[in-house]
């Protein structure tokens, strides 16, 4: 009996400990969300009304988002940056899988090390090592040519490298592990129903890999756009949302329009998740 | 016996595989190092040596940094981990089927919620005017207004929010696997909750922990925005040092000192972490 109620005690307390958890994981993205429905120009109690102001509004001071002309230009860079880097992600990905699958080559092992090894390099010294990479060899073609690439100065080309080298680990390990579940024998048949390679590639072995293929172009995109550390040290004039935002926070402080933008961005991820999550359920 | 097209058609199929970890990870680590080493004399002109790191051991400001970095970072680690592992425990053990998968998903949410956004929510929360003081005074608890950001305590508390995720979703994965007889062996022969916990599931998490301690170590010590944003000026973390340096004053050589140091920092310590419980870095990375 006395252990009964030990046991019941210890299971409130557990879950208390889990509800409070909970709280602790959704209390700043609450806050974060609530305020920019908030009718005041502090994202801060009272509760002065229900608005969508912090969007659509388009004259001072209450700007909404969407009119606010850096905040666009923002996004519009960071959709840019996170399409191309995570096209390129994902078609150098599915080399990558194809290669460590399906050929055998020397020091395999060794290299399949090599490939994880940009997940525990900080991302800030991928961002100065890319940075300082792009000066030497700008400075180098300086001193042949009398003039170097405007590419390799900080902005969105060196933004781009820079997030790929470390999202082709990502998008490699998640196609392989699809790959890995390929039944061989299905491109056999096609071979021996008399397809060509490509043939059998395209029509066989790329299909069944697209779901892996689509959820690695949404992971990328989503660490692309939400990326900080290494796009920091590469960036130029043409800042993508992450930094503008972060110049936001840290020159004038909160306002309303940050949590608008907060909500634009956790409703947009939320949906690419669904999405790569469906997409994956329906397929396999 | 390989054919020379078969060797050729080979090489054509790493190249990109060959392009990218060369153009974009090896050369530019060596590019680092190689800038590391190299000593400005006047307007290019360079030497070579060790100057770089004897400069940053004679100035107790860098390697003070360093140090706050590696202890703050050591605990948010240790507190992940205490945080985390009843909640990774309670979802894969405790809880039902179908709620187990509904705390899954809801554990994940903030993962997919950018870093900048997190650090934001906190400000709102703990600022002067914010909602905590606010309820604090109507509560009555407080007479005025209380800032809560801009300390250590702040800091640490954002920091094991931005990782605990990497922490349960590797502990979850091992705990899940673990089969209920160990455990009702472990009764059987007689064993208190604490030796069964002790003996029995702690060592059958041991892959996931380290997992878990590894890229929550690599994610605090390489943080850029919670430090700062929630620190604000007296945060000094490693990471800012490197971007000061780089940045703001444009000293290159000793912004990849810094970088140098703070790689081989992060590697030192999952080494650590790998060799002490015999793992390897490609299960590990690729189990998370």
């Amino acid at each position: 009996m006395i252990d009964e109620g030990k046991g019941r005690l210890f299971s409130l307390i557990y879950r208390s400990y889990m509800a409070v958890f909970l709280l602790y994981l959704v209390a700043p993205l609450l806050a974060a969300g609530v305020f920019a429905f908030n009718d005041s120009l502090f994202p801060a109690l009272p509760w002065q009304g229900f608005t969508l102001d912090w969007f659509f509004n388009d004259t001072e001071p209450k700007l909404g988002m969407f009119h606010d002309e850096r905040l666009l230009r923002g996004l519009e860079n960071s959709l840019y940056i996170g399409i191309i880097v995570s096209a390129a992600s994902v078609a150098v990905g599915t080399w990558n899988a194809f290669l460590f699958e399906r050929s055998d080559f020397p020091f395999k092992r060794l290299l399949y090390l090599v490939m994880v090894v940009p997940l525990v390099i900080p991302g800030v010294i991928i961002g100065i090592s890319i940075l300082l990479f792009a000066s030497m060899i700008a400075n180098g073609a300086y001193a042949v040519f009398g003039s170097s690439p405007a590419w390799l100065r900080p902005g969105i080309p060196l933004i781009v490298l820079g997030q790929c080298s470390f999202l082709i680990t990502i998008t490699s390990l998640i196609v392989a592990a699809r790959l890995q579940k390929f039944d061989v024998a299905l491109e056999e048949a096609a071979l021996n129903l008399g397809a060509s390679r490509y043939r059998a590639l395209f029509t066989v072995t790329l299909p069944f890999l697209f779901p892996a293929m689509f959820s690695a172009f949404v992971v990328a995109f989503l660490v692309s756009f939400e990326n900080f550390n290494t796009t920091l040290m590469l960036v130029g004039s043409d800042a993508p949302l992450s930094i503008t935002m972060y110049d936001r926070i840290a020159k004038v402080g909160s306002t309303p329009v940050l949590n608008a933008v907060s909500v634009f961005l956790m409703v947009t991820s939320g949906v690419l998740a669904l999405l790569s999550v469906l997409v994956q359920g329906k397929r396999s | 016996m390989r054919s020379d097209s078969g060797k050729l058609a080979l090489i054509l199929f790493m190249a990109p595989f060959i392009l990218w970890i060369v153009l974009l990870i090896v050369l530019p680590q060596l590019g680092i190092g190689y800038v590391s080493l190299r000593e400005k004399l006047g307007p290019r002109q360079y030497t070579f040596g060790l100057g770089n790191y004897i400069d940053f051991l004679m100035e107790p400001i860098y390697w003070n940094t360093l140090l706050r970095t590696a202890w703050m970072s050591i605990l948010v680690t240790a507190l992940a981990l205490l945080v985390g592992f009843p909640v990774a425990y309670y979802i894969a053990r405790i809880a039902g089927q179908r709620s187990r998968s509904a705390l899954l998903l809801f554990c994940l949410i903030p993962l997919w919620v950018s870093d900048l956004v997190r650090a934001f929510g906190w400000i709102v929360l703990l600022r002067e005017s914010g909602l905590i003081s606010g309820a604090l005074q109507w509560m009555g608890l407080v007479s005025g207004p209380v800032e809560m950001l801009y300390n250590d305590a702040t800091v640490v508390i954002g920091l094991v929010y931005t990782v605990v995720l990497f922490m349960i979703v590797p502990l979850y994965s091992t705990l899940d696997g673990m089969d209920e007889v160990l455990l009702e062996a472990g009764y059987n022969l007689g064993g208190s909750s604490f030796t069964v916990f002790r003996r029995i599931i702690v060592p059958y998490a041991m892959p996931g922990v380290v997992a878990g301690c590894i890229i929550t170590f690599m994610l605090t010590a390489g943080s850029y925005l919670t430090p700062i944003l929630l620190g604000g000026k007296s945060s000094s973390w490693f990471t800012e040092q490197i971007y000061n340096q780089f940045i703001t004053r444009y000293n290159w050589e000793a912004g990849a000192t810094f970088g140098v140091i703070l790689l081989g920092f992060t590697s030192l310590a999952i080494w650590l972490g790998l060799r002490l419980t015999g793992q390897s870095l490609a299960t590990t990375v690729a189990r998370s």
